[in-house]
């Protein structure tokens, strides 16, 4: 077992790197408590500003991922400009990965 | 007593059980107390007492925190002089199982009240984030928040930094409490061989001082068997050394900090035996 030891394999440095993760991840949740809800609600203030859309058929997530987080928009809005006759289509306004952006301790990640 | 005093509420939390409260507790307790303080020792730990057990007082409690708090007795009648230092004191937590025995109004009261009559109120908090945990860290001025250097222990402290950044009395009022780390139970032949995280990696994660580095030792364990902190039971032990130096600091002095070092010879190096 020592053996590892001379070649600096020690399980300090995954400890440690597992924990600061874990803990930007935890403090971010603790200063902002409800953060999806907060950009559910300006996302669709923004998008509102400019088209109509039905407010149930909006569907917001975000994954968590060990360096990066992603958050999909996903807003279903009726195609008023559709030619007559023709089925109309959901257009879908869709961002993604921005992950970055909502959640920056994610990427904070110290070698 | 004399009321003139203006003493200082420290409370010993951590989240996380059984990484040495209550040993730190009665040891700093002891070791401030032997500096030339006067000091109170609190038992938060309602319904599982141990504090009275590692001090040595277990068959001398008469009344307890509940019972001042309640109005069944006075806080003079609660209050247990240490036998070996005259200016240490312990106030024991009950055994009662109701956990509303604690009240924030009691509480208040009973700590401003110590405030008068001692220089240091040290407030020993039982693990988690419920209630009795709240309430013992409710008054602090400073709090020592003790840490091993092990994973699910670092991320309690950092729920309890957490809490004291929210939950006290001061932070409500726009301050800040005072936060400082004891890491206990280091044990520096892992740290030197990367098994256990190092201090640097502790004191880089949760981004607090550092009040001391407590080496893991059997004086601790055999301290708590004689029923007496480890700074009075063995003075000159490693862990009492550090103990007496978190002390100092405590009381302002500037001390260098020593990391408890190697201290085994080559034949255990080479074959991984434990130091006793």
């Amino acid at each position: 077992m020592n053996l590892f030891s001379w070649f600096g394999r020690g399980s300090a440095p995954i400890a440690r790197e597992r924990l600061q993760i874990l803990l930007a991840h935890e403090r971010n949740e603790r200063d902002h408590p409800d953060l999806l809800g907060v950009l559910r609600e300006e996302i669709l203030a923004l998008i509102s500003r400019h088209v109509s859309f039905d407010p149930d058929k909006v569907q917001i997530k975000m994954d968590r991922g060990k360096s990066v987080s992603t958050l999909a928009v996903d807003i279903e809005i009726p195609n008023a400009y559709g030619a007559p006759g023709e089925v109309s289509q959901p257009r879908r306004a869709r961002a993604k990965r921005m992950g970055s952006a909502a959640t920056p301790t994610m990427d904070q990640r110290v070698a | 007593m004399k009321d003139k005093k203006s003493g200082r509420v420290l409370v010993v939390t951590s989240g996380k059980g059984g990484v040495g409260k209550t040993t730190s507790t009665a040891a700093l307790g002891a070791a401030l107390a032997h500096l030339g303080e006067k000091v109170v020792v609190i038992d938060f730990d309602v319904g599982l007492r141990n504090l009275d057990l590692v001090m040595g007082a277990e068959r001398r409690v008469v009344f307890d925190l509940i019972n001042v708090i309640h109005g069944v007795a006075k806080l003079p009648q609660a209050l247990i002089r240490d036998k070996r230092l005259e200016n240490l004191h312990l106030l024991p937590a009950s055994q009662t199982r109701d956990k509303d025995a604690l009240t924030e109004d009691g509480v208040a009261k009973v700590i401003a009240e110590l405030r008068s009559k001692f220089d240091w109120i040290i407030c020993d908090s039982p693990a988690g984030i419920e209630r009795g945990a709240t309430l013992a860290m409710r008054y602090a001025d400073a709090a020592i928040i003790v840490a091993n250097p092990e994973v699910s222990s670092v991320r309690d402290s950092d729920r309890i930094i957490g809490l004291l950044d929210s939950k006290t009395q001061k932070a409500e009022r726009g301050e800040c409490v005072d936060k400082q780390l004891l890491i206990t139970r280091y044990h520096p032949w892992r740290a030197a061989r990367g098994e256990m995280l190092a201090i640097d990696d502790v004191l880089e994660i949760l981004s607090i001082p550092l009040l001391g580095i407590i080496p893991e030792s059997e004086e601790v364990l055999r301290a708590s068997n004689m029923g007496s902190p480890v700074t009075l039971n063995s003075p000159v032990s490693p862990p009492a050394r550090a103990y007496f130096e978190a002390a100092r600091r405590l009381k302002g002095e500037t001390i260098p900090m020593h990391v408890p070092s190697e201290s085994r010879g080559i034949f255990n190096k080479l074959f991984g035996r434990k130091a006793a």
